[in-house]
């Protein structure tokens, strides 16, 4: 059964001459329990996509089907228990007055959850926080440790499909580095398919086998983490963000 | 005063920087040593690391109540720390200038952007309103901006983010400084823009002769774009070395630092985490001066 299934979308913003299209035509599919990511840079669309898919872009036309089921214009509960998505700003992700045990209960409570108590210690502990971290408050939390919170809350519906927005571009290099190996761990655990956006390609091919790469609204390739690495691309695009990737990673090699 | 004092830009001894607390003081930057030629110097560390506070400590930007002691800033033989605050206005802009991280907040959202540029070109030289304008649109072309007459009536919401940095770049260089402070001034671009911004600012640093400090928390860009390095952890200078040979780092925090690094080039299973030594903390700084 295939995770996430995109055929010719279409987004848009505005009216007549305002309008802008931010999706064009995209295609794309996700097996269940695959990772898949979008590479583009801002403005290319790749947000939109998964804007659109959440359902919090209403003007949007084409064919998009989670787990099976086509999507329309209104998302049932289910949707919204079998898709999550984490943002990229764990700053601004967070109700700044709600505490860790708000933020997870109120999600529980929502999804019709009665055993809260017992499920955001197991939430934190997924997580690798802790029990310690519950009664806590955004800003007596660092940034990766918030990027923890805001997975934990993901996690809360028990979901299949996680929708990643750039979860470590806000985060330092070290706490990347725990944030992504917390991700394929999850994965792992709980069997998850994601859809990531960013616009590292290290990043992407860290935690996904294969990647589409977006400009300007269109995706222009669609390739394998492997052929990525062996720099078997055919767009001049795809092949110009890998030379200024790769460009940063051949001063990474110790001079021999 | 020695030869080196002479050929250093800046130089920077036993910098402390201390916000007191309920809890009691707390220390983010405890007494660093540097020195700054005409090269680009790179400050990389995470977050809380001390290393944004030390750029702004330099041009006196951190409010009471923070504290900033140091035992000398001198620019060109000259002590910062002696000077008013009316003396210190004429360095900021002038002498020394910064870009900060993103020009979104930097910006004057009401004001059009070509104006702020005459605006700070007319606030250190005495000139008509006019030549300020001619002034400010050749500064406009040398940071590559095409149609500079147009792009001189836009408000900073109609820009892009990467001209918006070059807009910023433009304004920060059209009083002549002779220190440039960027401040993670491509963290919020595109990896494609960023290269164009840097390569615009490499440019306009090498052709005036300036020293460039660039803070940033991206080891790579900084391996690749500046001269020599400062690493900075809790505060104080954990490591110095050739940015070239940054790869070749010997101290363990740099080194973890290093290897948290996803590479397209090198696959791994798992990311190495950072393990935090305690005794980081409390090393002796090293010496930043040439």
């Amino acid at each position: 059964m295939s995770g996430i299934r995109i055929e010719n979308l279409n987004v848009w913003f505005g009216e007549h001459e305002a309008r802008v299209d931010a999706v064009k035509a995209a295609s794309l599919a996700v097996p269940k329990g695959g990772s898949f990511g979008l590479v583009g840079e801002s403005g290319s669309g790749k947000s939109t996509i998964l804007r659109a898919l959440t359902g919090l872009v209403p003007t949007w036309n084409g064919r998009m089907e989670v787990l099976g089921q086509p999507l329309g214009k209104k998302r049932d509960r289910g949707f919204y228990r079998s898709v999550q998505m984490v943002f990229q700003d764990p700053y601004a992700s967070l109700h700044p007055r709600h505490s860790v045990d708000q933020v997870l209960g109120e999600t529980l409570s929502l999804h019709g959850f009665r055993d809260i108590d017992e499920r955001i210690s197991k939430l934190l502990d997924d997580v690798g926080l802790g029990d310690a971290f519950r009664f806590r408050y955004p800003h007596q939390l660092s940034g990766g440790q918030r990027q923890r919170v805001a997975v934990a809350r993901a996690l809360a519906p028990e979901p299949e499909i996680l929708l990643l927005d750039e979860p470590t571009s806000a985060l330092d290099v070290s706490v990347q580095a725990e944030i992504l190996n917390l991700l394929s761990d999850l994965r792992k655990e709980h069997n998850l398919t994601y859809l990531m956006v960013s616009h590292n390609l290290a990043v992407v091919g860290h935690l996904c086998t294969d990647i589409a790469v977006m400009q300007l609204g269109e995706i222009v390739e669609t390739l394998s983490v492997e052929k990525m690495r062996a720099q078997q691309t055919s767009h001049p695009y795809t092949r110009h963000l890998l030379a200024s990737s790769l460009g940063a990673i051949k001063t990474s090699q110790p001079q021999e | 005063m020695s030869k080196a004092a002479e050929r250093n830009l800046l130089e920077v001894e036993n910098l402390w920087v201390k916000f007191p607390t309920r809890s009691g003081v707390f220390d983010a930057v405890r007494g660093i040593s540097f020195s700054l030629g005409r090269e680009r110097l790179g400050i990389v560390g995470e977050s809380g690391s001390g290393k944004s506070m030390t750029g702004r400590a330099i041009l006196r930007l951190i409010r009471p109540p923070g504290i900033v002691r140091a035992d000398r800033i001198a620019l060109a033989g000259e002590n910062l720390m002696l000077l008013s605050e009316r003396q210190m206005r004429s360095v900021r802009g002038q002498r020394i200038s910064m870009i900060m991280q993103d020009p979104k907040f930097s910006l004057n959202p009401v004001m059009r952007v070509g104006e702020q540029i005459s605006e700070a070109y007319r606030l250190h030289a005495d000139t008509s309103r006019a030549a300020a304008k001619q002034k400010s649109l050749e500064m406009l072309e040398a940071v590559k901006i095409r149609d500079p007459e147009r792009v001189y009536t836009l408000f900073p919401h109609e820009v892009s983010g990467g001209m918006g940095q070059r807009i910023m770049i433009a304004m920060m260089m059209i009083p002549d400084p002779k220190i440039l402070i960027a401040d993670e001034p491509t963290s919020a671009l595109d990896v494609s823009v960023q290269m164009q911004v840097l390569e615009i600012m490499d440019k306009l640093v090498k052709d005036r002769g300036m020293g460039l400090i660039f803070i940033s928390h991206d080891l790579n860009l900084v391996s690749a774009f500046c001269d020599r390095v400062l690493i900075m952890y809790a505060g104080r200078v954990v490591e110095t070395c050739r940015a070239d040979r940054l790869h070749e780092a010997t101290h363990p925090y740099t080194r973890g630092l290093l290897n948290s690094l996803p590479r397209l080039d090198a696959p791994v299973e798992r990311l190495e985490v950072l393990k935090r030594d305690p005794a980081w903390r409390n090393e002796d700084s090293i010496s930043g001066q040439t």
